[in-house]
């Protein structure tokens, strides 16, 4: 009997230890867990942090499960038997009080990095923030630079070290605004201005997405972030400036209809106040609206 | 003539058609079986028409385990797509047809399998523990059981008829308006969880009522056993949280069917809004559903341990904690919504305060099992893995109630991890230990042991193997509800992980219909003689296996917590002799059940604009709700004579 | 069979069925009381939110709304005074009270489908706002309860008529009387919020 419950102990614990270390391996990017920005980076150090802090009663938790099972098995004659010891004041102290602690020090952590980490609240920096200002359609992310005057589908590019003010709205369904190497989220909805403060610390090219089912294509919304140099930035901006299609109202109306897998593309910015004007759209009854077409 | 229905509504690709076909054949081999044997009329006088709470509960059993089946199988489908539809591949299931399936998975797990779990421990084991015969209103019972039927036949019929909603079990707004979802697939949620929710509704009244009104004489609230205890928090929730759901869903059928504008993006709506009404049912529905199941483990810990459950005062506590605290943390399922920090910051805040009593909880178990005698009975294995499950599972969650971590988290895989390691490790794993260990008491024999074991370590560690790996997706960037993803995210080989689990799961399904179907077979074998077949505490093992139909000949009078173990403790040399008074008792109706159809047929017509059935099916509810307010034979009174024969055929004198 | 003395009893008293039934009533209420609650939420929220159209300020009538309240308030009174120990003792006397609710509940619901009626012929339907979607909603909401409730009057009071009052019809009149009352409480808050608030200000 004994020998095979500890087999059984041993094969479950290497299962275990298995099924948590495998995921770890193999090369794959924790985007989360492997930021390149300082949001991304503050957003990681709390996880870690809570987790030891959650870890002091929940490991106690585990072994004890095992070590209680085990001791007070029914066919272990060494344990003691007592039917109706139901009640013990220092043990109840002890789980109401400790996880009252810890809950409490979790707030307080809660509380500075609900602030600190704000979506709305500006990065501390001294270069000022490149405003990018993103709209989710169906089913592509369209970026707009209202100073640089230029437009992208499913493609971003902006300086490193350089605070970025995304201003989000939809021109669809609830979608979700990601880039996780950099930072968490935010929703995207149609006819409200959310903001994301975000920064890349270094060059390279990160991964977002949408993290909010909006409908049928939803998961093909994916696209590139680039950090690059500020020069590099700039050469870009200019490549761009001459040389690609004007968005104008019209072209902007074609964008909004259904597509899927969109690859990325670049507009010079012939409406300047297109993102006012798709916030409104919302906001307005349409025969308004129409007045304004154009 | 029949509204927006059309031949159209029945051309479905070939998975659609397998799962309506093999749904069809199951509901004729069911017929065949009762034409085979004769069983017709017992089916309608013994069941369809019954009021008493344990029939009732055994049907509730019987659906939420159709159910069940239906949700694994998507679960499996969806595992599978994920498996293959990496890179340039785009799985066998079109994007559409993958987001019905999660749409559905979840809906029917939440809905019909969770609350008809809830109502069906409910139904079978509170009234006996408290001593009463039935329910406060057994017609009432009745209906709510119909009702919640009605919305899951809505849903099976979406397979066959229409399609399902693609929204997301929650069918979040502006996606879930007319304007982005025209067809009717939103409207067969809607309507399906819309009346299981008022069959829910009814039910949440009619239990509080009985706890409150129905007690035997002395058993004072502080001598109810905590299951009790469990099911009137999760009534009490039920009855706050419920309407808000019944409103909201009738919001946004409003805006579909009559073009208002609650939640539209323009005209003035506000998504916004719905997003806080869903989830301020959403959050205390999921502590309704958890509730029961910590009623359940309180039972067979005590059990088990042949022990005093510890820290009863605690654990009343714990529960009214919980009760409370679950109305004031909804925020937390949209922090990234952008409430502002000192929102996020409170509701994260009040999010972490619902782990304590949770904690507590875990720690009086595990202490009643110090210095008890344990058992590792099929029950107490589904414990032991719900500890593990449900405490990794919980500090995942108030790790999620971090707002600022949220906002890398939400939304991803981690999430649904945590989320299913609640309910499948909390909710699932508490019924299925129930189902294991209340099982003789209802069928009068035992439940194949072996077979069982083989189930749990099944679902133990198929549960790990699928789940695990999805904490790591999460952190990988990987969010929810993908049909496809790109080779370069390096996520494929997580998914396959994932998917080896849910087919060892499968594999522990598999075990689980089995050990039933064998059990049947061996019931001979296994009969349980006495009522009491695992040495149990509380009232309902005083009853014979089964029960009989009045519940107890004579009411219980109790003194102490656990009177039956009392009872047994002390035992009574020469008992006086019992002197049996007539029992009323409510007849058997068809009523609950028409009505249940008429509300099927109200739906139906409003998913498919057919205004005439619609307002048949109105008014079939209110007829026959009259007819049934105008009956005058409606109850009876046993003799003397027959609780004597019951009594004396009864298996503690011997079958 | 001694019995200890504690106030519980168990299903088989039927003096107890009363007791029980309208203790679930009231529980009953108190959910319709959140169902309500759930619509003056989404009001309140929406209550600015007019897309361009009008506003209660420019919509509602205060003495119309004024009468409706008063009517409402009268026949809740009526409802009470129907079941009061004086009258129970003739049938007449019952049915005498309810026939006067009954039709000030009537003419409430007519008049409330008239400003209904005249809205939705000046344009002012449920699709111009989402102002306009929570009006209707909620105090269409309420008068569908209400005219529930007549449907429910004529059922209870036809055997009232036929056979005289006994204790079964006694408590379903109880509880329907109980829902009046709660009715009319919702409509003090309907007639405050909506259209005191939404009149004087706009």
């Amino acid at each position: 009997m004994k020998r095979k419950y500890k087999l059984l102990c041993v094969v479950l614990f290497l299962i275990g230890l298995i099924a948590l270390i495998v995921p770890f391996t193999g090369g794959a990017d924790f985007a989360v867990l492997n930021p390149k920005g300082v949001i991304g980076a503050q957003q990681k150090d709390l996880i870690i942090i809570s987790s030891w802090l959650m870890l002091v009663v929940v490991i106690p938790v585990l072994i004890l499960t095992f070590v209680i099972a085990w001791r007070y098995r029914e066919g272990n004659e060494k344990s003691k038997y007592a039917p109706n010891w139901d009640f013990n004041l220092l043990a109840e102290s002890i789980w109401w009080g400790v996880p009252c602690v810890i809950v409490f020090a979790l707030s307080v952590i809660v509380w500075r990095s609900s602030h600190e980490l704000d979506p709305f609240k500006p990065i501390d920096k001294d270069v000022k923030p490149l405003t990018i200002q993103a709209v989710a359609l169906q089913w592509k992310w369209l970026f707009i630079y209202p100073e640089q005057g230029i437009a992208t589908v499913n493609y971003v590019q902006f300086p490193e070290k350089t605070p970025l003010l995304f201003e989000i709205t939809a021109d669809a369904p609830m979608n979700s605004f990601w880039i996780p190497q950099l930072g968490g989220q935010i929703y995207a909805m149609p006819g409200m201005r959310t903001k994301l403060y975000l920064i890349a610390d270094e060059k390279g090219t990160f991964r977002g997405s949408s993290a909010n089912l909006s409908g049928k294509g939803f998961s093909g919304m994916n696209f590139m972030a680039v950090a690059t140099s500020q020069s590099d930035f700039e050469e870009w901006v200019q490549s761009i400036q001459g040389a690609s299609e004007g968005l104008n109202w019209r072209v902007y109306s074609e964008l909004t209809e259904p597509s899927e897998d969109n690859l990325p593309a670049f507009y010079t910015l012939e409406k300047k106040d297109l993102y006012d004007h798709i916030l409104m759209k919302y906001g307005m009854p349409m025969s308004d609206m129409q007045m304004m077409g154009e | 003539m029949f509204g927006k229905l059309t031949l159209d509504a029945f051309k479905h690709d070939w998975i659609e058609v397998a799962a309506g076909l093999s749904m069809i054949l199951g509901a004729l081999f069911v017929a065949a079986l009762l034409f085979y044997y004769k069983r017709w009329k017992w089916l309608w006088s013994e069941w369809l028409t019954t009021v008493d709470a344990k029939k009732i509960g055994i049907m509730y059993v019987v659906v939420s385990s159709v159910m069940l089946l239906k949700g694994v199988v998507d679960a499996f489908m969806m595992r599978a797509q994920q498996v293959f539809s990496v890179g340039d591949s785009h799985g066998y299931l079109g994007a559409e047809h993958f987001q019905e399936i999660f749409t559905a998975h979840g809906t029917t797990m939440i809905f019909f399998v969770g609350m008809g779990g809830v109502f069906a421990v409910t139904n079978l084991i509170m009234p006996l523990q408290i001593g009463a015969r039935d329910v406060a209103f057994p017609f009432l019972n009745s209906i709510s059981f119909y009702f919640f039927t009605a919305g899951a036949m809505l849903l099976m019929v979406s397979l066959i008829i229409g399609e399902f909603s693609a929204a997301g079990w929650v069918c979040y707004p502006p996606l879930s308006g007319i304007a982005y979802s025209p067809g009717v697939g939103v409207d067969y949620w809607i309507w399906s969880v819309q009346i299981a929710g008022i069959g829910s509704l009814f039910s949440g009244i009619n239990f509080l009522v009985t706890i409150f009104k129905m007690r035997c004489p002395g058993m004072t609230l502080m001598k109810m056993p905590i299951f009790v205890w469990s099911i009137l928090g999760s009534m009490i929730l039920i009855i706050f949280a419920f309407p808000i759901l019944t409103a909201t869903l009738a919001m946004l059928s409003l805006d579909r069917v009559l073009g208002m504008h609650f939640f539209t993006p323009d005209f003035g709506g506000n998504p916004m809004m719905y997003i806080n009404l869903i989830w301020a049912w959403g959050h205390p529905e999921v502590y309704i559903l958890i509730l029961p199941a910590f009623g359940v483990f309180s039972e067979v810990v005590a059990t088990f341990s042949k022990k005093r459950l510890f820290g009863y005062v605690s654990m009343v506590w714990a529960i009214g904690a919980i009760v409370f605290l679950s109305f004031i943390v909804w925020l937390h399922h949209f922090f990234t919504m952008g409430a502002g920090a000192n929102v996020n910051a409170f509701f994260g805040i009040m999010t972490m305060l619902i782990a304590i009593p949770t904690g507590v909880k875990i720690f009086n178990w595990l202490f009643t099992m110090v210095r008890g005698k344990v058992v590792f009975a099929t029950p107490m294995l589904w414990f032991l893995g719900f500890v593990i499950i449900f405490t990794t599972g919980g500090m995942t969650g108030v790790l999620l109630s971090i707002a600022a971590v949220d906002f890398q988290l939400h939304n991803s895989l981690f999430l649904i991890a945590h989320f299913h390691s609640m309910v499948v490790g909390g909710v699932l794993f508490g019924f299925l230990s129930g189902f294991s260990y209340w099982f003789p008491k209802f069928t009068g024999f035992k439940l194949n042991e072996t077979l069982g074991r083989y189930a749990f370590w099944c679902w133990m560690i198929g549960f790990l193997i699928a789940f695990m790996p999805l904490y790591a997706l999460g952190f990988m960037g990987a969010t929810r509800r993908l049909d496809h993803y790109d080779a370069s995210t390096g996520w494929h080989s997580l998914f396959t992980l994932a998917g080896i689990g849910a087919a060892i799961i499968a594999c522990g399904v598999g075990f689980q219909i089995l050990q039933v179907v064998v059990s049947i077979y061996q019931r001979k074998k296994n009969k349980d003689l006495t009522g009491d077949p695992w040495n149990g505490r509380t009232l309902e093992w005083d009853t014979s296996s089964p029960p009989p139909f009045y519940n107890f000949a004579i009411t219980p009078e109790v003194e102490t917590r656990d009177p039956f173990w009392e009872k047994k403790q002390h035992p009574v040399s020469s008992p006086a002799p019992v002197h049996y008074e007539p029992i009323h008792m409510p007849k058997n109706t068809p009523s609950g059940l028409y009505i249940g159809s008429f509300g099927f047929l109200f739906c139906f017509g409003i998913i498919w604009y057919i205004h005439w059935m619609t307002i048949m099916g109105f008014l079939g509810v209110v007829i026959s709700m009259i007819v049934r307010l105008s009956e005058k034979d409606t109850d009876y009174y046993i003799t003397v004579a027959e609780i004597e024969k019951t009594e004396a055929e009864s298996m503690r004198g011997g079958i | 069979m001694q019995h200890s003395s504690s106030s519980h009893v168990y299903p088989d008293a039927h003096q107890d069925t009363y007791s029980k039934t309208l203790f679930g009533f009231w529980v009953y209420l108190m959910t319709d009381c959140v169902l309500f609650g759930t619509l003056f939420a989404t009001y309140a929220v929406l209550r600015t939110h007019t897309a361009g159209g009008p506003s209660g300020h420019d919509l509602f009538s205060m003495p119309y709304a004024l009468t409706e309240t008063l009517i409402l308030l009268t026949s809740s009174f009526t409802s009470g005074l129907a079941l009061l120990p004086s009258q129970c003792t003739s049938k007449y006397k019952v049915l005498f009270w309810f026939g006067v609710t009954f039709l000030l509940g009537a003419s409430f619901i007519g008049m409330e489908l008239t400003e209904f009626l005249h809205l939705v012929r000046e344009g002012n339907s449920w699709r111009r706002s989402a102002f306009l979607s929570a009006f209707f909603t909620l105090v269409a909401t309420h008068g569908l309860h209400i005219s529930l409730s007549l449907v429910w009057m004529i059922v209870l009071t036809i055997p009232v008529w036929r056979h005289g009052l006994n204790s079964t019809s006694f408590r379903r009149l109880s509880c329907l009387r109980l829902f009046w009352h709660f009715l009319d409480v919702v409509w003090i808050f309907i007639f405050t919020v909506v259209y005191l608030v939404g009149g004087i200000h706009g």
